[in-house]
């Protein structure tokens, strides 16, 4: 890492009073990025904003990790008919809770990184969708919105230039579904959140059938500090393959759980122990998530050396995701834990594909069985065997997502799990 | 049912909400939202004044209100109380809260006091994981941090008809630079 992380000065949630009010954020130099760009458009050409972007290496930060500037590249040259820009705010994976944050403590961030990706690809349109839940952090950021309305950073003319942009925000109404890019499109058309099949890619068939590009907030508010500071500055920050600032949110049971910034490739040892304060009741450190319950469990043990970007958790086994830290006292029983992975993917699978509607159902019901007692050794092999059957098999990545937390969670912890299965076999009669 | 209508400033609200999107189609999340908030639910017959008030089909409305957890397809108490008892809220005591609400209240999850004042529900993440355990009320502030004592001090004010207001949790790491800063 090319700086010490500890005095690192938090950057998507700097440490400023009520920076949430667009004077602050305009004191504090907001919106000078986007100055710079529609003030200087023969430096700053649409192409040239995508390119920074692309070198700056910022990853998304809803769970893919893909190079944002990148998948802004992908969008066709304009035909004249709309484009949009579809800002993912919907996240609702167990562990994964910071992009309220930003709409909470610095929206206007966000904004400005909207506005410059939707100059960067000729959008005039964006749609904010938030989740349902959110409904108080909805109200905050429509007033914020507002403020950018009133002071012409959103409108007709923008600066001056004859550039328009609206946004527009908008939000569910309780199903993690819609956390899924091309089932929040369906959702923002006004359907139910079933996916759609890819190809064809949002770039290409997006809402309504035009061009979108669907970003998570987080990588949003990352790219007014790329315009401001330049790629190379940012790609210094945090790991060399990962870069930039991360909110990392940190759960379960630690002594000071929350949100906190620092850059990517921070020690996982030291986000717990340093940053949350270790483990609450000095007890000893059994598991952990990395980012959101999708992402595959680590024992303890494989904890060693593991840093929080997206190469160093694939060696450890596991993936950076949404940096939703889920931590796991020596007392939790994992059992118990899976069986309430399952429960949740269950309830949220939309129903669209077989293999997942019932194979989330089985996985569900199996690990209830071996929870109460019930279950016999077999049952884990028909898990695995059941998960087997369902990845790769279905539109979206739900099921996959619901079949990962299986697979490692009893690969990795199969003693706790044979523990609780009968061990007596069936009697031949 | 007595008949139900929109009033001339909700089709008001609907114009300004279809206007939002390239279709009327689009607003139908947001229409059944203004509906839930007028009616206290989206049974049938306000799902049908939903797809008239949008001129599309009773069944695409249908369809979309049962997809969707938060609207409620029955009548509820005055206050939900929808407890978290996902992975984050799990391990730090979710359902000891849902078990302690069932207990003070004498209803199960999914049930409705008999004086039609709280629903009780258990539902999943609500994007809260730091501040485990937690519930939302109807549909609208969460309430952080739960203890039973904290339970039981919000019955009591939602009895008294005082909702509890938004709290913003702050960032740990801001909180403990200010309280350096102060000392």
């Amino acid at each position: 890492m090319a700086q010490d992380w500890k005095s690192f000065e938090p950057l998507l949630i700097p440490d400023i009073p009520n920076l949430q009010k667009i004077d602050v954020y305009e004191e504090n130099g907001g919106y000078d990025a986007l100055k710079k760009i529609f003030n200087d458009q023969n430096t700053w050409s649409r192409k040239s904003v995508v390119e920074e972007v692309k070198q700056a290496n910022i990853r998304g930060r809803g769970g893919a990790g893909f190079n944002a500037g990148l998948k802004w590249s992908f969008m066709p040259d304009p035909d004249g008919g709309p484009r949009y820009l579809a800002c993912n705010g919907d996240e609702s994976e167990p562990g994964t809770f910071k992009d309220r944050k930003i709409f909470e403590y610095n929206p206007h961030l966000f904004i400005e990184g909207a506005l410059i990706a939707a100059y960067a690809m000729t959008i005039d349109t964006i749609y904010v969708y938030i989740r349902g839940e959110y409904i108080s952090w909805v109200e905050m950021f429509q007033e914020a919105v507002n403020d950018a309305y009133e002071k012409g950073y959103l409108g007709e003319n923008i600066l001056g230039t004859d550039i328009s942009i609206d946004l527009e925000v908008t939000y569910g109404a309780g199903a993690y579904i819609c956390g899924e890019e091309t089932a929040m499109l369906e959702s923002l058309e006004g359907k139910r959140g079933y996916p759609r099949t890819k190809p064809p890619f949002p770039a290409q068939n997006g809402l309504w059938g035009r061009p979108t590009t669907i970003n998570n907030i987080e990588t949003l508010a990352n790219v007014p500090l790329v315009i401001n500071n330049g790629a190379d500055w940012y790609g210094d920050i945090g790991a060399e393959e990962h870069p930039g600032p991360v909110l990392y949110g940190i759960s379960g049971h630690v002594n000071r759980p929350g949100v906190y910034e620092y850059p990517t490739g921070v020690s996982v040892m030291d986000l717990i122990n340093d940053v949350a304060g270790g483990i609450r009741g000095g007890k000893d450190l059994k598991a952990l998530i990395p980012g959101g319950s999708s992402t595959p469990v680590l024992r303890a043990d494989q904890l060693e050396g593991v840093t929080m970007n997206s190469d160093s958790l694939k060696d450890a086994g596991s993936m950076m995701g949404t940096a939703g830290m889920v931590v796991m006292d020596e007392d939790t029983d994992m059992v118990d834990v899976l069986w309430r992975i399952a429960h949740f993917y269950h309830h949220e699978s939309c129903g669209q594909c077989t293999p997942c509607r019932e194979g989330t159902g089985w996985l569900e019901k199996v690990l209830k069985k071996i929870k109460d007692g019930e279950g016999e050794m077999k049952d884990l092999d028909l898990l695995l065997d059941v998960g087997n059957q369902m990845e790769g098999r279905t539109i979206c990545a739900l099921a996959d997502a619901a079949v990962w937390p299986v697979r490692h969670t009893i690969n990795r912890f199969r003693d706790e799990f044979e523990a609780r299965c009968k061990k007596s076999v069936h009697a031949v009669a | 049912m007595a008949e139900l209508s929109f009033t001339q400033e909700e089709l008001d609200e609907i114009e300004r909400l279809k206007d939002k999107f390239p279709t009327a189609k689009a607003a139908t999340l947001r229409v059944l939202w203004l509906a839930q908030n007028k009616y206290g639910h989206v049974k049938d017959e306000v799902q049908n004044l939903v797809a008239e008030a949008l001129d599309v089909p009773k069944a695409h409305v249908h369809g979309v209100a049962r997809f969707y957890t938060q609207y409620y397809k029955e009548e509820k108490g005055k206050f939900v109380l929808d407890v978290c008892t996902c992975l984050s809220c799990q391990l730090c005591g979710g359902y000891d809260i849902l078990h302690h609400l069932e207990d003070e209240l004498g209803i199960q999850a999914g049930e409705t006091t008999d004086d039609g004042m709280f629903t009780v529900n258990e539902v999943e993440c609500l994007g809260a994981c730091g501040y485990a355990p937690m519930l939302q009320v109807t549909n609208g502030v969460y309430v952080n941090n739960l203890t039973k004592e904290k339970v039981d001090t919000l019955l009591e004010n939602l009895k008294n008809g005082n909702m509890p207001e938004f709290e913003s949790k702050a960032m740990p790491e801001l909180e403990k630079r200010n309280q350096a800063a102060s000392e």
